[in-house]
């Protein structure tokens, strides 16, 4: 799960963690109204939406003034911002945040991330602060310091040292940094995040260390241990069909532009079944994994969604009946097919436990379905539905 | 031979008394898998169809002599129930549960290190040496024994790379899903040792998907150390970046984890790549023929 930055430092906040002197506005007088409180120019104001890159895209801007303040919230409020991360669609500014500015002498990188490899958390600090990460650890993989911590053990005194001794910081910042990334590292593992990233970290001409920017996941597994991170969920920045699915317990993701919808169980097959349809010159709409129970009710949201989208010319349904008998299943189907009224055709390849039944009840249902053979069947008969 | 399990697995199940736990422990037992006992905190002293109930591991190790552990325990409790399985020294444990949190699974990864048991899982659908032993949740009338190992970290991939090469015939000697979280107990690389070294097993289908670099990290160590042939398939290759594709594990960050970057991979180091997944069983064949 992700979350905006403000709420990233309301976080670091409750941590002691240091971050510039603001607060989130949602319309252009509360943008004022900060800036007020700031009492000092020039003031920061960011665009809060779930995405990074988002000084390029013209959606970090700094104000002199009260009026600049009311031109400038009023320019990134309301408008699409494109980034590298957004897609070309872009996102739609809704939230800002307006923070003071501050004298920066330096700007570092800092992450923390639990590494799958090693089974570690793993800190990477640089001194390139303000660059992408992906590209320093490309261009210049000396510069990158990578720190591997026990889970068991967690963050050792020595660890931090060496952090703040590879970034090359001067002995009072060092005694800045030190307890801050213990409190960062503690916050990091109390959370259960994903990913705790500041870029830039600073120091400012007075050498404090602030984190200016703010960026925390969250695993959505350990979500359930963590109600007040639950609260912080904004349907704003997640798709209409995806919010509808999560309501059913469906894995699903849109894709845009797809144009065969599908249907299949275990989130692997699903995968795969996407593959499929892309490999049959088709494109996929969707990934759904309606799991390994996959009762009529699922089908049936299942089918709801799909067809939501418009531009779904057809719709693959890949199941490997395991547990779950291939009869059962095809009368879901049926009884989800019937109730939604589905007008585009729909193509079932089955295989597993009672397959032959299954196919009968298919068949026999007097609805739009082909049944395919097998998994090459399938993706001919989806090319056909694409192309007409 | 098969890998890790055969007749004389005696396996206890932790969990034995919820829903899910008792109707796969039986279809375990029906399937001829030793089951001995089971444990559930609190249900010491029942049973389930006859298997004696017990309120911790140790107890069940001791008075069952289990060698192995089958783990059906929400994931809010998993950790503590994989834990408990690795200080009673079950030497083989599985972990069927979805959704455990990556920061108890490094703890548990971190503690497996030093002790004397594997862990199968989690978020898999468990291991099977068709005819012989059967500990998870796969359907088991797909399976005949044969000669082809199958390791996957999806549970219905794997289902349907057994289902593709009987359909030519095929049986397999182990079959085992390591799970889609991004961290588990047992990687690519362990089973393909057990594989190459298992004289029943004289080929091999290797399944991955999106997602970190353990099929990279496999690849490399089929070219050095596998002499036995090895048809690969990922997942994933139309799946957006930045997103978790319904397994925790399975999302590409940046330019790492992407399907096309683990089928070169793969290529690279002489494996057999099946891109559509309808081919497998027809690749699996050919690739296989000189050795069954």
């Amino acid at each position: 799960m992700k979350i905006h930055e403000y709420q990233a430092k309301e976080l670091f906040q409750k941590y002691g963690i240091p971050t510039p002197r603001g607060k989130a506005a949602f319309s252009v007088e509360e943008a004022k109204a900060v800036a007020a409180e700031l009492g000092a120019f020039p003031v920061v104001v960011k665009a809060q939406i779930h995405a990074g890159g988002r000084g390029k895209g013209g959606g970090v801007k700094l104000a002199r003034s009260a009026v600049e303040v009311d031109q400038i919230a009023g320019q990134i409020l309301g408008m699409t911002l494109v980034t590298h991360q957004t897609g070309p669609e872009g996102r739609e500014v809704k939230k800002l945040l307006v923070e003071e500015g501050l004298p920066i002498e330096k700007e570092l990188y800092l992450s923390m991330l639990p590494d799958r490899g090693s089974a570690k958390n793993v800190i990477m600090a640089s001194e390139a602060g303000g660059m992408d990460i992906e590209e320093v650890a490309a261009k210049t993989p000396e510069k990158l310091i990578k720190i591997y911590v026990d889970p068991l053990l967690g963050l050792q005194g020595y660890q931090a040292r060496q952090v703040a001794y590879g970034l090359n910081m001067e002995p009072e910042v060092v005694k800045a940094f030190l307890p801050m990334l213990t409190k960062l590292y503690k916050m990091f593992v109390d959370y259960d995040c994903s990913l705790l990233e500041i870029n830039p970290l600073i120091i400012t001409s007075d050498k404090r260390v602030i984190a200016l920017d703010a960026k925390v996941n969250f695993d959505d597994n350990a979500l359930f241990r963590h109600k007040d991170v639950q609260a912080y969920r904004d349907l704003d920045e997640e798709d209409p069909f995806e919010i509808e699915a999560s309501k059913y317990n469906l894995n699903y993701i849109k894709l845009p532009g797809g144009n065969i919808g599908n249907m299949v169980n275990g989130a692997g097959l699903a995968m795969a079944t996407m593959d499929v349809i892309q490999l049959a010159g088709a494109s996929p709409a969707n990934f759904l994994d309606v799991g390994g129970g996959a009762s009529a009710e699922q089908v049936e949201n299942g089918f709801r969604i799909i067809l939501g989208d418009p531009n779904v010319k057809g719709v693959l349904i890949n199941i490997f009946g395991g547990i779950l008998r291939c009869d059962i299943l095809a009368e879901g189907v049926v009884q989800a097919a019937k109730k939604v009224e589905i007008k585009v055709p729909i193509i079932v390849r089955m295989e597993g436990t009672n397959v032959e039944k299954g196919r009968q009840i298919l068949n026999e249902s007097g609805l739009k379905i082909t049944v395919a053979t097998d998994l090459a069947d399938a993706a001919q008969k989806v090319a056909a539905v694409a192309k007409a | 031979m098969s890998v890790w399990v055969d007749e004389n697995t005696r396996l206890l199940v932790q969990g034995i008394t919820g829903r899910e736990g008792q109707f796969h422990t039986l279809q375990c037992k029906a399937y001829g898998t030793q089951v001995v006992a089971g444990v559930t905190p609190g249900k010491g002293g029942q049973s389930v169809e006859g298997i004696p109930v017990y309120n911790t591991v140790a107890n069940a190790v001791k008075d069952a002599q289990a060698n192995a552990a089958m783990i059906f325990v929400p994931p809010a409790f998993c950790a503590d129930a994989i834990l408990e399985a690795i200080d009673a020294e079950v030497p083989l444990i599985v972990a069927i549960t979805e959704g455990i949190p990556v920061m108890d699974m490094m703890k548990v990864k971190n503690y497996l290190r030093g002790s004397g048991s594997r862990l199968i899982g989690p978020n898999c659908p468990g291991i099977i040496s068709p005819g012989k032993c059967k500990i998870g949740i796969m359907p088991a009338p797909i399976h005949k024994p044969g000669p082809v190992g199958i390791v996957s970290r999806s549970g219905t991939l794997t289902y349907e790379a057994v289902h593709q090469i009987m359909r030519f015939g095929i049986g397999q000697s182990t079959c085992i899903g390591i799970g889609g979280d991004p961290v588990n107990g047992t990687n690519f690389i362990d089973c393909l040792t057990a594989f190459q070294a298992d004289p029943e097993t004289k080929a091999i289908i290797m399944v991955g998907e999106i997602g970190g670099s353990a099929e990279e990290e496999a690849a490399e160590f089929i070219q050095k150390n596998v002499t036995k042939p090895v048809v690969g398939f990922i997942a994933g290759a139309t799946a957006p970046p930045g997103r978790r594709m319904g397994h925790a594990g399975a999302i590409i960050s940046g330019s790492s984890g992407t399907a096309q970057g683990k089928m070169k991979a793969m290529r690279d180091a002489g494996i057999t790549v099946v891109e559509n997944l309808g081919m497998l069983g027809e690749v699996a064949r050919e690739a296989f023929q000189k050795v069954l």
